[in-house]
């Protein structure tokens, strides 16, 4: 399926005729009344397909800001769920309009495969989970390990050179979902899975016995994740950077979706100009209350993570580096004004 | 003497050229081809003009970078540490070959013992046949896939509580396990043996043949081979010593190091397949002997041919001619369906090559257009061959 996928992608480019002018995504997004959002296929916290079919997470919630910030409404948003191998064709090709699928920013993806990354949503670094029974406490005892791994991301170059670096042998079991990868590794396929952190925990509560399995302390590498675009429309690009700003500024501001409205008689004039209160030039094209309905529809950037990888998740991350730039963390957006 | 034109000899008047059929097909001919041509210019051109909009780099150069992930099986060197993308294409590839390459030889084997046995006179066994093709046949690849890696291979148990035979050969959820043999001084002679035994052999095979030829005497060439090929090897390692190291291998830390290592993913894909493909083997191998009718069979009695002779001189090269160009289509079909691979992780040429370097390089024309020319080549190469040997058993008419 996913050789159709980028085969159908691959003609696509060859028939497509002109260019990609700018603003084409942003029209085409508004001509079509949704916005088509490119998540994962199941992972817990981030994006995941609820027993009614609805799309939960972090990254989830991304996409529907975009659309609350775009048509007023967080409802106008389609999901394709993609796996870390057709993530990039399908965003390439056009098949989507972002890519919001825990997806890490790097050098290379920005600048060789003409896509663009707009913030980061989730900060994250990559980590072991390991049976406990087999008690090792550190990833430096890892030496001649199975490692369990999903394809095509930049965790498996990550695991190649933290192994070899600590000049430490392993072998590398390579699946397409974190499904397979989490199966695998249940069965004893593997002794070691490794993956951003975030998700360790989201497959951990997958295994039929949580407990049997622990997070190793060691962060091995960087993972600022992230919305993902084509390049070539600034527009687009603008709205959707903005969108998770905005989701940060209200944070910061107090603002969340059960006071918004509240907050929209407040004084205080950067909450005016979040709300829209006090209209600013902001060049967006898209409604002046725009942060205002992302709030009032999707929350702010606290409400997002505790509601799906915090304390009201059954994950428990803690904010760590995610907390506010205000309360010891990293997590820090320009001023709307 | 008024002359007379003999109409006959008249030179044929050309129609002009417009109206001439021949020129009238050609230019056709240049025409469509010249349109072909154009519009895969014009795609092409577009293709390239696009991905470069869009940012999205071009270009094989991609080929010689580092790849630096690491890959479950290679039966080449590969290290994380220094390979390129490009070994990475062959790696894959190779993995590929194996697997189908293995499938080839088994599921027909397989499907030449289960298709003779659909035919049997006993009942049990031509209706265990029937049971396998039906069911087999009917269950679609992936899911036997599936069920083999995730139901079966992955429920063995762990390296620690491994089965096993002895101290050497272990079978664990990881693999199977089984001695190294490594080369010691003076192995080259049995080597050596070999093939002064292969030669022999195949100068025997054509001895006998004139000979019989000649004189109507046979001779048990298949035997003597046999003799040749197994008695003279040994007989030289033997000699030489047993200059034959057996690395068995041995638990240490997580996993088992020494020896031989067959991963569940290519058991899992292997097995799959040759028992997909087997129950098609079979259905073609049964129309192949049911095609020789069987007047034939009563024929060679006549003559006085005993019936292992009557089955390989009479029947079997008749129904070869049947079976050969189906069983064509299903060598073909067994190789692009290991692409299933990806759906258990064995590193073959579409998750290794077109999954994760596609993934970390970005650059989707050129690397799905390798594979596919790779796919393309592997399968006119088999039906290359499969269509020469077709022609050396087709039945020469006199």
């Amino acid at each position: 399926m996913r050789t159709a996928i980028t085969a159908v992608s691959m003609v696509a480019f060859a028939i497509a005729a002109g260019s990609a002018h700018a603003g084409a995504t942003f029209e085409a997004v508004k001509k079509k009344g949704f916005v088509q959002c490119g998540v994962n296929t199941g992972l817990p916290g981030f994006s995941v397909a609820d027993e009614k079919g609805v799309w939960k997470g972090i990254d989830v919630d991304v996409c529907r800001a975009i659309a609350a910030a775009v048509f007023g409404d967080a409802s106008k948003v389609k999901f394709t769920p993609l796996t870390a191998k057709e993530r990039f064709t399908a965003l390439q090709s056009g098949e989507v309009d972002v890519l919001s699928r825990n997806t890490t920013w790097t050098l290379n993806r920005d600048g060789g495969l003409g896509i663009v990354f707009t913030g980061i949503t989730y900060i994250d670094g990559q980590g072991f989970l390991v049976k406990k029974k087999l008690g090792v406490k550190s990833a430096l005892k890892l030496d001649g390990a199975t490692v369990c791994v999903g394809s095509g991301t930049t965790t498996e170059l990550n695991l190649a050179d933290y192994f070899t670096l600590h000049k430490m042998k392993f072998k590398a079991v390579v699946y397409d979902t974190s499904d397979e990868t989490e199966k695998a590794f249940a069965a004893g396929r593997c002794d070691v899975l490794t993956s951003d952190q975030s998700q360790l925990y989201a497959l951990r509560i997958k295994l039929a016995d949580p407990d049997s399995a622990v997070v190793l302390p060691e962060v091995i590498s960087k993972e600022p994740l992230g919305p993902a675009l084509r390049q070539g429309d600034q527009e687009w690009f603008n709205v959707v950077r903005w969108t998770l700003f905005a989701m940060l500024n209200a944070e910061e501001l107090g603002v969340s979706s059960e006071n918004v409205d509240q907050m929209k008689g407040s004084t205080n004039p950067d909450i005016k100009r979040l709300l829209g209160v006090e209209v600013i030039k902001h060049g967006l094209g898209v409604p002046d209350d725009w942060a205002y309905k992302i709030v009032k529809q999707v929350g702010n950037y606290g409400e997002i993570f505790e509601r799906n990888v915090g304390s009201g998740s059954p994950l428990k991350i803690g904010r760590g580096l995610n907390a506010l730039w205000t309360k010891g963390g990293l997590q820090y957006a320009p001023p709307i004004r | 003497m008024a002359q007379i034109k003999d109409p006959a000899e008249a030179p044929p008047t050309r129609p002009p050229p417009w109206n001439d059929p021949r020129i009238r097909a050609i230019v056709f001919q240049v025409l469509v081809s010249a349109g072909a041509v154009a519009l895969a210019a014009y795609l092409v051109r577009n293709l390239m003009h696009n991905l470069e909009m869009r940012g999205i780099s071009t270009g094989f150069g991609f080929l010689s970078n580092r790849a630096g992930f690491a890959i479950n099986q290679a039966l080449i060197p590969y290290s994380e540490e220094s390979s390129t993308y490009g070994r990475t294409f062959v790696v894959g590839l190779l993995n590929t070959l194996l697997v189908s390459g293995l499938g080839i030889v088994f599921s027909t084997i397989l499907g030449f013992i289960i298709g003779v046995a659909r035919l049997s006179r006993n009942w049990l066994v031509a209706k265990l046949a029937l049971a396998y093709i039906e069911i087999f046949r009917n269950l679609p690849l992936l899911v036997q896939i599936l069920f083999w890696y995730f139901a079966v291979f992955l429920n063995l148990p762990a390296p620690s509580e491994a089965l096993h035979i002895g101290d050497s050969v272990f079978l664990t959820l990881r693999g199977l396990y089984l001695p190294r043999p490594e080369a010691q001084a003076g192995f080259g002679w049995t080597v050596s043996a070999l093939v002064a035994a292969i030669v022999a052999s195949v100068v025997l095979a054509h001895w006998s043949r004139h000979r019989q030829e000649r004189t109507g005497k046979p001779f048990p060439a298949y035997l003597g081979s046999l003799v040749l090929l197994a008695g003279v090897p040994l007989a030289a390692f033997v000699l030489t010593g047993r200059p034959l190291l057996w690395v068995k291998p041995e638990l240490a830390g997580f996993n088992f190091v020494g020896g031989i290592a067959v991963i569940p993913e290519l058991a899992a894909l292997l097995l799959s397949l040759s028992i997909y493909t087997a129950a098609f083997i079979a259905e073609t191998v049964r129309a192949g002997i049911l095609s020789v009718s069987h007047g034939q069979t009563e024929a060679a009695y006549a003559l006085g041919l005993r019936p292992s002779w009557a089955l390989r001189l009479v029947i079997v090269p008749q129904a070869m001619r049947v079976t050969i160009p189906p069983l064509t289509s299903q060598y073909l079909n067994l190789t692009k369906n290991s692409s299933l691979a990806t759906a258990i992780g064995y590193p073959d040429l579409v998750s290794l090559f077109a999954g994760t370097t596609l993934n970390q390089t970005g650059q989707a024309v050129e690397v799905m257009s390798m594979t596919m020319a790779v796919y393309l080549v592997i399968s006119l190469v088999i039906s290359m061959f499969m269509n020469w040997f077709n022609a050396r058993m087709a039945l020469v008419e006199r």
